[in-house]
Formats: C-alpha cells, structure tokens, sequence
C-alpha cells in the first residue's frame, strides 16, 4: 500500500490540518517511508490474538462510577473567561452562518 | 563541560532522601534550598539561551509549596526540589507541551503527581524542555529549541523528557517527572548518566499529564541516583479515582526493599534474563562490554544470568509507530483553536481550525497526527491498527512467558548507541530506532529502568532493568545492588 498525494490531502482535511503544497508532496515519501517499514506486521500470524486480549494489563481500564467531588480549579472561572459580561462568557465568534455554509 | 559532581560539603550533593532531613531539621531553609537550586541552573547556563534545559521557573515555589506543609509533619520529600516536563499540569506555571499551540497556557488544576508531590513537602521549581507533544527521542522538537545534553553540549540529551533528565544530570535538581511513551524516560536518562523509571501501567496516575497515545503514556521518574528515583516515585504512585486507568495495588516501601532485599549488595536467587533479540550481532560493541560487565557483577554476587527470547521484539518499532500516532490523532483533535491556547483566524471555522493547527503543530506532530489518521481511516484500519493491537498482544505475551518461566528480571541495553550529535538524525525513521529497546515495556505495560553502567568516550551508557507487572520493588532492589557493585565502574 503507498499513500499518494491525494491521500495526504485527504487525512490532512480529516485531520483539519492545512498543508502547502510543498509540504503536502514532502509528506507523501515521509509517509511512504514509514509505511514501508510497517508492512511487515501484515505476515504475522496473529491468529491466536483475540480481540479481547489486546489490553496490556488485565483489567487495567475499569469504568468508575461518574461521581465524585468537584475538581478544585486554581481560579475562578470568570477568571479564565476571555472576557464576562453580566454574568456571560464573552467568546469569540466561531463563525457565521455563511461561513458555516462555505465550509461545509 | 562536565556534570558537577556531588560536592558533600554542600547540600547540593546530598540525596533527596537527606536533603528532605536537613531541611526539616532547619539546616536550610526551604528558600535557601529553592535559590541554591536555580543558581546552579543560572551557573550550568540551563536557560533558553544555553543549555536550554527550564522553560519556566517558580522561584516562588518555596513560599506557595510550603504553604501546604504548614501544620503537618515534614513529608518524606520536604524542601526538596523537583523539575516537572512541561507536559504536566500544574497551576503556578505554564504548561504549553514544548508547543506554540499551548505557549503561555496555564492549567487550572494541578496533576495528581503534583498535588502528590507538594503533600510530601516538596517544591516544583520549573518546567523542563521538551519534545512538542513528547513526540521524538531528542528533545529537538521543541517550538522553544532543542535541549543540548550537559555531558556534551553538541549532542542531545534524548527526548522525549530531554529537559529532565538534563536537570538532573546537570545537578539543578536530584529528582524530576518525566513522561514515557516508547521511552522517552529511559532513553534520557541513559544519555545523560542518571538513573530513569517507567512505571508498571496504572502504577502512577495520568490525571493532569496532557495525552499523546493514552494505552502508552505513564508518568516517570528520574533520580541522581536509584534511591533518589525510588524515593520520587514513592511519592507519586497509588491509585487515584481521577484516572480510570490507575491501579488499586498498595505501593510497598521501595527503598526500605531496595536496602533490605538487597542487603546491600547481593544478588542470591534472583534469575536474570538476557534477551537475545537485545543483543543482536550489530550491537555496539562498545555497549556489549559494558552490558556484560554489568551482568558479571550480577552474577559474582550471586544472581543466576539466563538466555531467554522474546520474539516479538523486533516488530515493536512497526506497533509502536501505528499505535501511538493513531492514539495521538484522536487526543490532540482537542486543539483546534476554540478551546485551548493559540487560535489563528481562517475563512470561516474550518479555516480557523486548519490555520491554527498548521501554525501551531511542528513537523513531527504533524507528521504523527496524519500517519495516525491514515491508519485508523477506513480501508486501512484492519491492516494497519487492529493489526499492530494483535501484535502487540503477542509481545505483551513474551514477557508474560518469560517471567512465568522463573526469571525475576529482564537486563539489556537501554539504547543501541549513546548521546548522538545535535542533528545527527533528519530521517524520522532513523530517529524512531533510538526507542528500538525501550517501547516493548510501553506496549507491554511492564516497570522498567534505566541505570548508568559506564562511559563510552566520556559519554554515558544505560543498562536497563524489565520486571513484571507492579515488579517495581523487584526493580529497585536489584537496580539499587547493581548500583553499588558498579560503584565508579558506571562513571569510566
């Protein structure tokens, strides 16, 4: 499998990452490079491998009840707002709605 | 230049372990301590404009830490002070990851490890250097310069945690936090000639260390010397309800064990593997003789040296390089310019996140966070990602079968050469082969440690010790007699 470089525009859109040109066709050999290199994990008998096996430590991600004390915070949230305005956080925008429209 | 050496008639050389005494006897108070610390930093030149070693300093840190020791009797590190990686949250300076995106953030909430830290007494005076994201084995990637090793100011200290271990090395601190992905502990200290500790995985908590491959990330430790290390990790492992992957195991006395198991210097009945696949023919030699001369020492005083295999190893680069970047793809998808940090306005809010991202990420990270969404994107995640987890199981599973065959502890080289030249290593890949013997205890969740064995040239050599899963007092007691049986073998 090698990547091209409509594949790396494509990760980079997935990724939300913008990409020179330059860069985007420097990526495609660094990729390959790399890639090149894991291909030989496709001739490992992993038949033995359930899926459930694949943690590293047997029980090592228990689920904990969502629950518990409030994290303490080191300031205030009005604090580490951008800026307050009768009790509302001020942020900046995000987009409009013809942007929203153009970028989808 | 060279690392000072401890000097006994100052209370820079004394371990963390007598340092915390003087302190709380009232030899020193904990300002004198803090001062003395970051003049040593100023003398050793660990500035943005040198060796490039702190980030950030808190050369309040005396007045605030202490502030939570009031009342209480002294902590078993009171006064003592601790260089933290700048991938750990922490409340009185930045945390910005060694990357432009999160220049200047500061968290609202301390890490576990640093509440932990400043309960035992002690006092977080900097932020260390790093690789952006804790992505590289270098400390070259850093938005902010790379790190030069205080060894040998041409070549690097490693990477990931390259600030830290330099601290230490440098003598501006005897202990600091560091972070491992594939090594990025290990392969540090055994360029900078100081002792480094990967944790069993849920050992020490994650809460408030910023994520890159979460199924990979630990917190560790680096000491001057395998007391200090252990002393250091004592106080931050446990089980913490903030991080679902902590482990409720008790946390024996480490360095109570190390001196009792050990009894000082004795190896009697303990089975020490050598794996082949660490020893390959192309091995350095120079690093062969001094492995060999570690394992003799083991085995004069008493220890059983044993031939095993793990015979995955040589696919863990190729796992571990599927693995941590598509981990990494997913967790810094949160910096996108809305909730952290840098944000670069663009053509509408999908221009927003393309410009902050590309303006703020580095090559490496970007290069990760595509080779990540390449392998988890459809039509390619079987091949590669679910691939490299069944891999990876397998060699979770040589470790398994070594250890339950009766051998006590794993010894191989920590790194397959010593500090390269800054520089030295523009091919990614190339660069990736410097975790080739670190990144199978990060996949397989297994303690690991990197102690110094001895010098190559004047430039310093790891020797690296495997135990089992929660084996970490294992670890300390053969680390600790090894340590002493080497006595200034490790310096030459």
């Amino acid at each position: 499998m090698s990547v091209t470089l409509d594949d790396v525009r494509h990760i980079a859109s997935l990724a939300r990452l913008g990409l020179s040109e330059p860069r985007a066709e420097a990526l495609v050999a660094e990729l390959n490079t790399i890639l090149q290199h894991m291909d030989v994990l496709s001739e490992v008998d992993t038949s033995t491998v359930a899926d459930e096996s694949i943690t590293s430590v047997s029980g090592a991600a228990p689920l904990r009840l969502d629950a518990g004390p409030p994290i303490p915070l080191a300031r205030s949230r009005e604090a580490m707002a951008p800026r307050m305005q009768d009790g509302f956080f001020l942020v900046p925008r995000l987009s409009t709605h013809e942007d929203l429209e153009a970028s989808s | 230049m060279s690392a000072p050496r401890d000097d006994p008639s100052s209370l820079a050389g004394l371990s963390a372990a007598d340092l915390a005494a003087a302190v709380a006897r009232g030899d020193r108070s904990a300002t004198q301590v803090v001062e003395g610390s970051l003049q040593r930093a100023r003398d050793a030149g660990a500035g943005r404009d040198g060796l490039n070693i702190l980030l950030y300093e808190d050369a309040d840190a005396a007045s605030r830490d202490h502030g939570t020791s009031v009342g209480v009797a002294p902590g078993p590190l009171f006064g003592v002070p601790v260089v933290v990686k700048d991938n750990i949250a922490t409340t009185a300076m930045p945390t910005s990851c060694g990357s432009r995106i999160l220049e200047g953030y500061v968290s609202p909430y301390d890490a576990t490890a640093i509440v932990r830290l400043r309960e035992a007494g002690a006092l977080v005076i900097a932020k260390s250097n790093m690789d952006e994201f804790a992505m590289g084995s270098s400390t070259e990637n850093s938005a902010f310069g790379p790190t030069k090793n205080p060894l040998a100011p041409d070549r690097v200290p490693g990477g990931s945690s390259g600030g830290s271990a330099a601290a230490v090395a440098a003598g501006i601190v005897r202990v600091a936090l560091g972070s491992e992905t594939g090594g990025s502990v290990r392969q540090p200290a055994a360029f900078c000639g100081v002792v480094g500790v990967k944790p069993t995985y849920g050992r020490v908590s994650r809460y408030g260390l910023v994520a890159f491959a979460s199924s990979l990330d630990h917190i560790g430790v680096f000491g001057r010397t395998v007391d200090d290390a252990a002393l250091c990790l004592q106080t931050i492992a446990g089980f913490d309800p903030m991080d679902s992957t902590s482990r409720a195991e008790p946390v024996p006395d480490y360095r109570a064990g190390a001196r009792s198991a050990s009894k000082g210097n004795d190896f009697r009945g303990i089975v020490v593997g050598k794996p082949k696949e660490y020893f390959p023919d192309d091995l350095d030699s120079r690093i062969r003789e001094k492995c060999d001369a570690a394992l003799e020492h083991m085995k004069q005083r008493g220890a059983v040296i044993r031939d095993v295999s793990l015979p995955h190893t040589g696919l863990a680069i190729e796992v571990y390089y599927i693995i941590a970047p598509a981990e990494a793809s997913a967790n810094l998808a949160r910096f996108d310019g809305v909730r952290y940090g840098l944000r670069i306005e663009g053509h509408g809010l999908r221009g927003m996140y393309e410009a902050t991202r590309s303006a703020g990420f580095g090559a490496e990270v970007t290069r990760r966070i595509l080779l990540g969404t390449y392998v988890l994107s459809a039509g390619y995640y079987d091949a590669y990602y679910r691939k490299a987890q069944q891999v990876r199981a397998l060699i979770a599973r040589d470790f398994s079968a070594v250890f339950d065959s009766g051998v006590d502890l794993l010894f191989t080289p920590t790194t397959p050469t010593t500090a390269f030249p800054l520089g030295a290593k523009s091919d990614p890949y190339e660069m990736y082969l410097s975790d080739i013997f670190t990144c199978t205890a990060n996949l397989a969740g297994v303690p690991a440690m990197s102690l110094p064995i001895g010098r190559i040239d004047g430039l310093p050599v790891g020797g690296q010790l495997i135990a089992r899963h929660f084996g970490e007092q294992g670890l300390f007691a053969a680390a600790y007699a090894l340590e002493l049986a080497l006595g200034e073998d490790a310096l030459r």
